[in-house]
C-alpha cells in the first residue's frame, strides 16, 4: 500500500530538458514543484569530469549513461501481425536516464523545424493534391504555427547560448546562414563554431553545385556565455566525446549547465532521484489527475498528491506511462481509433562514406554539433512533383567523433578481420569521412505504440510494444537525399565512395538516432490527438505532456529545439491562462 | 522570527581555526527514502567513479586452456606484424577476460526475461545466454571441433591457416560449434577483440596504446581548440590514456 | 536599503563612534520596538557571520551544537538563542557584551578563542547592542550544549587567563585620523566583526595571531587562507577595489572564483554586505603591507619536472583552464598571474587537485562550477609535477611542490574526512 505524502502544487515526472524548463517556469509563479526522476542525480564534476569522461568503452559502447533495459525496455516488430520481441540491449536508439536526461549526452544539434513542417498536411495537400500523399500516411497539422513558436525557439537558444549564423533575420535572408529557415527575431547568442577540414571541404563542393551551405546550429558553444539566468557556460574544446557522453567542461548546453544551478536554489523546488513513477493517478471521474505513485530503490511505494502533473519523461516513456495509467484512449491499429500510441515516427538517416588519399581529416577533433549543412532538400524546400515522395532532410558533413571502436572505416570488400583489415584500418582512419542525411519520417496507420501482451518489466507491468517500419515514401526520400549527398562528395574527388541509403525493413540493430516521436500527439481534434495545442491532455485537464511525443510526425531535423519551444509555449499558456482558470484551455 | 540570513543553502559550516568540512548535501528530513536534492548542488570531496583498473595478474574468468585459445583467436583476428602488435600482445585476451569477469560478462543491465524465441534479424539478439556463457560454451565446442579436425590438437596448437579456416567458417555459419551458435560467438568475439584493441588501456587491452598509435588517435584528450583550424595537418602529440602517459613522469622520477 | 543607509552613515560616523561609546551606553539599549535597531543587529550578525558556528546545518538558527575543530581539540558552539535555560536569555546586555568582546561568560567562565572575541573586542557598543536586540527576537530553542570538549589540559578554562594576558588586547576599534572614512570602516570590519585574521593571519603555537604576519596567509588543516594584503605578487595587489567587491559579493571576478571555506563565508556573510562596506574592506586590504617578494627565478621550462608537469597540464587541465592558464571568467579560475597559485604555501592547491572543490553559488553568479578530484588519477609525484609547472609557467614564479608535500596532504585529508 503506497504511503501518502503531503500534497504539493506540481509534480514533474522526469527531470530532463522539459522537466527542468517547466519546473523553472512554474517556480516563477511561486508554485511548489517536486520533480521525480527515475535515474540518479548527475553533476559535471562527479559524473563526467574530463578525467574519465573520454572513455569510449564505458559510455559509447557499454551505454554508461543510458537507462538499462533491465529497468525498462520495450518490444519491437516491423508490422502488425508479427510477434514483437524485446529490445534486449539498446542500439538503434539510446534512451537517456538520470537528472538532465538525454540533455546530458545529446550532441547539441539545435534545429528549428520549418514553418511548413507545422502545417504539413495542409501545405502538402495544397501544393501537390491529396492524392500525392500515400493513403495510409497519417500526417497532421500541429495546431500551432512557427510564428507562434518563434519567441520560444529564441528563448531556448538564448538559454543555451546556441552557436550559429542566422539565415533569416525578420524576413531578410542573411549571407552565410540557412536561407530556408523560418524568420528569426534576432541572431544567435554566440557565433558559429569553427569547422574542421572535412566540413569546409563539403561546403566548398556544395557551393560549387549551387547550394547554400551554412554552419550547423550548435549547443556546444563557440565561446563562453552567461545566460539570462546568470548561469555561465564555457567554450567547447572539440574533444570528440559528445553524443553518449556528458560534457566535462560546461560547454555543452544541458539542464546541468543552463538551469539546474538556479532551480536548486529556489526553496520551492525539490528533486527526488532514483524514484520511478509507476502511475499517474486520476480521480474517479477520470478527468482530473490527483498526483503520482512512485517506487524508490527499496521498493517502497509512495503517493505524491499534486494539483498539477507534468509528464516530462521522454517520448517513449511518456507514452508508456499514459498507457499504463489508463489515460486517454489507446490506439487500435485495426479500427484506427484511439490516440495514445498513435502516429509514432522516427527519423530516416543515411550516409555516404568517402575514402581519400593524402588527406588528414583528424576525425577526433570534433564537436557534436559542428559541421556544414545544406537545407536545400529539407521539408518542402524543393518541388517534389517529379519524384513521387514527400519529406526531405538536411545533408551535411558533421564531424562528431573519431572514436576508434566505432570508427574503423574500410573499403567495401575488405575482410572484417585479419592482416588486410588491420592494414586497411590503419591506412584509412585519418583519411575517411562520411556525409550525413537527416531525413524526415512521416506517420502512418501501422506505425504505433501499444502495450505488449507477453513481456513485463521488473515491476511486473507490460512493456510497451513498438510497431514500426520505413514506408516506401521514406525509402524513396532517403535514396534521393543520399544521391544528392553523393553528388557533393563526388566533387571532392574521393578515391572511393560508398552510398548507404536507408532501406526497409527497419532494424533495431544498427544505431541510427534517438529521435523517436509521436504517440501522444498534439492537435486540434481529440479524436486524432492526445493533447490540445498547449500540450494539455484532452482527457485530464491538469495533465500536460511535454516532449517529442507531441509531434504528429517528425520533420527532417533533430527534435530538441522544437521540443523546448513547445514546452515554453505550453508553459506560457499554463502561467497566463491555466493557473488563473484551471480547466480545459481549448474546447474540443 | 527573523531568519538569520536569506541564503537558501544548507552548507555545513566551515570550521574556524582549524580543519574545514566541505561536504555539502541538501537533505530533506523525513521523506520518501529518495536521494532528495534541495537548496544547493550536492557536493562531496573526492567524489568520483573512475573506471576500475584492470590490473595485470592472473586470469579472472578464463581457465588456462581457454585463455590460450582466446589469445590465439585474437591474434588471428588482429595478427601481429613488424610495425604493430597483434591482438595477443596488445592485451585483447586480457581485456576480454576482465570484461567477462565483470558486468558485461553477466549481461548486467540487459533485458533477460523469457521467453526467448528466435526473431527476425531486425529484432536483434534474442539469445538467453550471457556473454560469459556464450564464451564458455563456444570455447569448449571450438576446442572439441579443433581436436576432431586436426588430429587431437586444440585451437591454440594448430597452424595459423587452419585457425583462419575455422574462424572463417564460424563467420559464415558453415562451421557448426555443436549446439553453440558459432556465428553469434564469432560476432561477439570480433567485437570484443576490436574493443580490446582500441579501448582505453585501463581496461587491460590496447597495451602501450598500440591500437591508438596505429591509427593516430590521440586518446583521452579533451582540448583541441588550437587544432580545429589546422586543416590537413597531422596532430603531433602522442596518445594519452585515462591513467596517463609516460611523459607525465619526469626523468628523475 | 536600510542596511545600505546605515552602512554609509556608519562609514561617516566611524570617527565619532569612540567618543560616543560612553554616552551611547545610556541610549543604546536593545528595544524590541526599535525595528531599525533590530535590522541593524541582523546586519551585524551577517558581518560577524555568527551563524557559521552558532547554527548547526539543518538546525534551528543560532541554537549552537556545531563542533569547532581546533588544533587543541573540539569546542562546541553555544546556544545563543534567548532560551532562558540553555541559551543566553538570562544574560544581561553587559554580560553579553563582555562575552563577545572579552571572552568572559557569566559565572567567570572564560571562552576559548574559537569564539573570536579578540577580534570582536573591537566592535562598537552600538553594534553589539543592536546585535543583542536582534538575537532577542529569535525563537528560543531548548538545546543544552556542552561547549568544552577539549582534552586535558586545554579543558582547564582558567588557562585562558594566561593566554589573554599574552595575546588579548582589549578596547574598541580606534580609527586612524590620517586615513579615509572608507579605510577606517574597512579596518573596523576586517579587524572587528569580519575577523578575517582568524583565518588569514598566521598563528603561533598557542593559537594566537602573529601580528607581523597580519593577513599574510595561514594554512589550516588542508586549506591555505591566502595572503589578502596589497602585495602584488603574493597578495591581492593586482586586484582592483571593484575586483575585491565583486569577489566578496558574487564569488567571482576576473581573477578568481571562490570555493572551499571562502565559499561558505561569501554565501553566508559577505554576499549580504552592502557594496559600500565591501568597498571599505577592499580599500583597507589593499593598503596592508604584504611581505615577501619573490626571490629567485621561475623553474626552467626544460627542467624534467616542468616537462612532466606540462604534459599533465596539457592532457588534464587545459580543457578548462586553457593552455595559457587564463581560465574562463565565472567558470575556471585564472592560473597565470594568480597570487593564490603562487602562494608560499601550496596547501589549497594540493587540496583542490586531490579532492576537487565546488565554487560558491550566489544569486548573481549561480553556476557553482566544480573542480573534479584528481587524487584517484595522479600519483603524489604527478600532482607535484603539475603544480610545480602551474606555479612556474606563464610568468608565474613560486617554490616547487614535492611529492612529500602531496603525500602529507593526502594523509591529512584522509584523517579529516567526516
Amino acid at each position: 500500500m503506497a504511503r501518502k505524502l503531503p500534497a504539493t502544487d506540481v509534480v514533474v515526472i522526469g527531470l530532463g530538458w522539459t522537466g527542468a524548463i517547466l519546473s523553472h517556469e512554474l517556480l516563477q509563479e511561486g508554485l511548489r514543484v517536486v520533480a521525480i526522476e527515475r535515474g540518479p542525480w548527475r553533476d559535471t564534476a562527479s559524473s563526467f569530469p574530463p578525467g574519465y569522461a573520454p572513455d569510449e568503452l564505458r559510455y559509447a559502447i557499454r551505454n554508461g549513461l543510458l537507462v538499462q533495459p533491465a529497468q525498462t525496455a520495450m518490444t519491437f516488430r516491423n508490422k502488425p501481425g508479427q510477434t514483437a520481441l524485446p529490445i534486449r540491449a539498446w542500439s538503434s536508439f539510446l534512451p537517456g536516464n538520470g537528472v538532465g536526461g538525454a540533455g546530458v549526452h545529446w550532441n547539441g544539434q539545435t534545429w528549428r523545424f520549418l514553418p511548413t513542417d507545422f502545417v504539413a498536411r495542409t501545405h502538402l495537400t495544397k501544393r501537390y493534391g491529396a492524392a500525392f500523399l500515400p493513403s495510409d500516411m497519417t500526417i497532421q497539422d500541429w495546431g500551432v504555427t512557427y510564428d507562434e513558436l518563434e519567441p520560444h525557439f529564441d528563448r531556448f537558444e538564448y538559454l543555451c547560448g546556441t552557436s550559429g549564423t542566422a539565415g533569416n533575420l525578420q524576413g531578410k535572408i542573411q549571407e552565410g546562414g540557412n536561407p530556408f529557415e523560418g524568420p528569426r527575431s534576432r541572431p544567435y547568442p554566440t557565433p558559429a563554431q569553427r569547422q574542421p577540414y572535412a566540413a569546409t571541404m563539403f561546403a566548398e563542393a556544395a557551393k560549387e553545385l549551387g547550394y547554400h551551405p551554412f554552419p550547423q546550429p550548435s549547443g556546444n558553444l563557440s565561446q563562453a556565455y552567461t545566460n539570462p539566468l546568470g548561469v555561465t557556460l564555457g567554450a567547447c574544446t572539440y574533444c570528440g566525446f559528445c553524443e553518449r557522453f556528458g560534457c566535462g567542461n560546461y560547454s555543452k548546453a544541458s539542464p546541468q549547465t543552463t538551469l539546474l544551478p538556479v532551480l536548486v536554489r529556489d526553496p520551492n523546488f525539490e528533486a527526488r532521484t532514483q524514484c520511478e513513477v509507476t502511475r499517474i493517478n486520476v480521480d474517479r471521474s477520470g478527468t482530473r489527475a490527483t498526483g503520482v505513485t512512485y517506487v524508490d530503490t527499496s521498493g517502497n511505494e509512495w503517493e505524491q498528491p499534486a494539483a498539477m502533473v507534468l509528464l516530462c519523461a521522454f517520448q517513449l516513456f511518456n507514452v508508456q506511462l499514459l498507457l499504463l495509467s489508463g489515460i486517454g484512449k489507446p490506439y487500435d491499429v485495426n479500427t484506427g481509433e484511439g490516440v495514445i500510441g498513435r502516429n509514432f515516427s522516427y527519423q530516416t538517416t543515411s550516409t555516404v562514406e568517402g575514402f581519400y588519399d593524402n588527406r588528414i581529416f583528424n576525425p577526433f577533433i570534433a564537436s557534436g554539433a559542428n559541421g556544414m549543412i545544406i537545407d536545400n532538400y529539407n521539408g518542402d524546400n524543393f518541388d517534389h512533383g517529379p519524384y513521387g515522395f514527400v519529406g526531405g532532410g538536411y545533408i551535411g558533413m558533421i564531424q562528431t567523433n573519431g572514436r576508434p571502436i566505432e570508427t574503423t572505416p574500410v573499403p567495401p570488400g575488405t575482410r572484417r578481420w585479419g592482416a588486410a583489415w588491420k592494414k586497411a584500418v590503419a591506412d584509412n582512419y585519418l583519411s575517411s569521412i562520411a556525409f550525413f542525411c537527416s531525413g524526415s519520417e512521416y506517420s502512418y496507420r501501422d506505425n504505433y505504440l501499444d502495450l505488449d501482451p507477453t513481456y513485463k518489466d521488473h515491476l511486473g507491468r507490460p512493456l510497451m510494444r513498438m510497431t514500426f517500419d520505413f514506408h516506401p515514401n521514406e525509402v524513396k526520400m532517403s535514396a534521393y537525399l543520399t544521391d544528392r549527398a553523393a553528388e557533393i562528395m563526388q566533387k571532392t574527388n574521393p578515391r572511393q565512395m560508398v552510398k548507404h541509403p536507408r532501406t526497409a525493413p527497419y532494424s533495431v540493430v544498427p544505431y541510427q538516432t534517438t529521435h523517436t516521436c509521436g504517440g501522444a500527439i498534439m492537435g486540434t481534434d481529440p479524436k486524432t490527438s492526445a493533447l490540445n495545442r498547449y500540450l494539455q491532455s484532452w482527457d485530464v485537464s491538469n495533465l500536460f505532456v511535454m516532449g517529442s511525443s507531441a509531434f504528429p510526425q517528425n520533420a527532417g531535423y533533430n527534435p530538441t529545439d522544437t521540443v523546448a519551444a513547445i514546452a515554453y509555449w505550453s508553459a506560457k499558456a499554463i502561467r497566463e491562462q491555466y493557473l488563473k482558470h484551471p480547466g480545459p484551455l481549448v474546447q474540443a | 522570527m527573523l531568519l538569520p540570513n536569506s541564503s537558501h543553502s544548507y552548507h555545513r559550516r566551515r570550521v574556524l581555526l582549524a580543519g574545514v568540512s566541505s561536504a555539502v548535501f541538501g537533505l530533506l528530513s523525513g521523506d520518501a527514502h529518495a536521494r532528495t536534492i534541495k537548496g544547493a548542488l550536492p557536493w562531496s570531496p573526492g567524489a568520483a567513479v573512475p573506471p576500475a583498473n584492470a590490473q595485470t595478474g592472473p586470469w579472472r574468468f578464463f581457465a588456462p586452456e581457454e585463455a590460450r585459445a582466446v589469445e590465439a583467436l585474437v591474434d588471428r583476428l588482429i595478427p601481429p606484424d613488424e610495425k604493430v602488435p597483434g591482438g595477443k600482445d596488445a592485451g585483447c585476451a586480457v581485456f576480454i577476460d576482465r570484461q567477462l569477469a565483470g558486468p558485461f560478462g553477466h549481461a548486467s543491465g540487459r533485458y533477460m526475461q523469457p521467453p526467448f524465441p528466435a526473431g527476425t534479424p531486425q529484432q536483434g539478439d534474442q539469445s538467453p545466454f550471457t556473454p560469459a556463457q556464450l564464451y564458455r560454451h563456444s570455447l569448449v565446442a571450438l576446442d572439441r571441433l579443433s581436436r576432431e579436425k586436426f588430429a587431437g590438437k586444440g585451437f591454440a596448437e594448430i597452424a595459423a591457416s587452419d585457425q583462419d579456416t575455422l574462424i572463417a567458417g564460424m563467420e559464415s555459419g558453415t562451421v557448426q560449434l555443436g549446439t553453440a551458435d558459432g556465428k553469434a560467438f564469432f560476432e561477439m568475439l570480433l567485437q570484443n577483440t576490436k574493443e580490446g584493441f582500441f579501448a582505453d588501456p585501463v581496461y587491460g587491452g590496447n597495451r602501450d596504446m598500440a591500437g591508438w598509435k596505429m591509427i593516430g588517435f590521440p586518446g583521452a584528450r579533451y582540448d583541441y581548440r588550437d587544432w580545429i583550424d589546422r586543416h590537413n595537418q597531422r596532430y603531433p602529440l602522442p596518445p594519452v590514456g585515462i591513467m596517463g602517459r609516460p611523459a607525465w613522469n619526469s626523468a628523475s622520477n | 536599503m536600510i542596511c545600505h543607509r546605515i552602512g554609509s552613515s556608519l562609514a561617516a560616523a566611524a570617527l565619532f563612534v569612540v567618543l560616543a561609546v560612553g554616552a551611547a551606553a545610556q541610549t543604546a539599549t536593545p528595544d524590541p520596538q526599535d525595528f531599525s535597531q533590530i535590522a541593524h543587529g541582523r546586519y551585524v550578525a551577517v558581518l560577524g557571520d555568527c551563524a557559521a558556528c552558532h547554527t548547526k546545518p539543518g538546525g534551528p538558527p543560532f541554537a549552537g551544537g556545531l563542533a569547532i575543530e581546533t588544533p587543541f581539540g573540539n569546542v562546541v558552539a553555544a546556544n545563543i538563542t534567548p532560551d532562558r535555560d540553555t541559551g543566553i536569555g538570562r544574560w544581561s546586555d553587559e554580560q553579553f557584551i563582555r562575552a563577545v568582546t572579552q571572552g568572559r561568560a557569566p559565572g567567570g567562565v572564560r571562552l576559548y578563542p574559537a569564539m573570536p572575541y579578540p577580534a570582536y573586542a573591537k566592535m562598537t557598543t552600538r553594534d553589539l547592542i543592536a546585535l543583542r536586540a536582534y538575537l532577542n527576537t529569535l525563537t528560543p530553542v531548548h538545546n543544552r550544549v556542552h561547549s568544552n570538549q577539549l582534552p586535558f589540559p586545554f579543558d582547564i578554562r582558567l588557562g585562558m587567563v594566561f593566554w589573554n594576558a599574552l595575546f588579548y588586547t582589549p578596547g574598541t576599534f580606534k580609527p586612524d585620523p590620517h586615513k579615509s572614512a572608507d579605510w577606517n570602516r574597512g579596518a573596523y570590519l576586517v579587524e572587528g566583526p569580519g575577523h578575517c585574521g582568524t583565518c588569514h593571519t598566521a598563528k603561533n603555537f598557542l593559537g594566537a595571531d602573529e601580528p607581523s604576519r597580519y593577513l599574510r596567509g595561514f594554512s589550516v588543516q588542508g586549506w591555505f587562507a591566502p595572503n589578502i594584503t596589497g602585495s602584488d605578487h603574493v597578495g591581492i595587489g593586482a586586484w582592483s577595489v571593484q575586483d575585491i567587491v565583486s569577489y566578496l559579493k558574487t564569488g567571482v571576478n576576473a581573477h578568481s572564483i571562490a570555493s572551499g571555506p571562502m565559499a561558505d563565508e561569501i554565501e553566508d556573510s559577505s554576499s549580504h554586505m552592502t557594496t559600500s562596506d565591501l568597498r571599505a574592506i577592499a580599500v583597507f586590504l589593499k593598503d596592508q603591507p604584504g611581505g615577501e617578494t619573490p626571490s629567485g627565478q621561475a623553474m626552467a621550462t626544460d627542467d624534467p619536472v616542468m616537462r612532466a608537469g606540462e604534459a599533465i597540464y596539457t592532457d588534464e587541465c587545459s580543457a578548462c583552464h586553457t593552455a595559457a592558464g587564463t581560465g574562463v571568467t565565472r567558470l575556471f579560475p585564472r592560473l597565470s598571474g594568480s597570487a593564490l597559485v603562487q602562494s608560499a604555501e601550496p596547501t589549497s592547491l594540493i587540496h583542490v587537485v586531490l579532492e576537487g572543490s565546488r565554487a560558491v553559488a550566489t544569486d548573481p553568479a549561480p553556476t557553482a562550477p566544480a573542480m573534479p578530484p584528481f587524487g584517484w588519477k595522479l600519483s603524489n609525484r604527478q600532482v607535484a609535477n603539475v603544480l610545480t609547472y602551474i606555479r612556474n609557467a606563464w610568468g608565474n614564479q613560486a617554490s616547487p611542490v614535492t611529492a612529500g608535500d602531496v603525500s602529507a596532504a593526502r594523509r591529512s585529508l584522509a584523517s579529516n574526512a567526516p
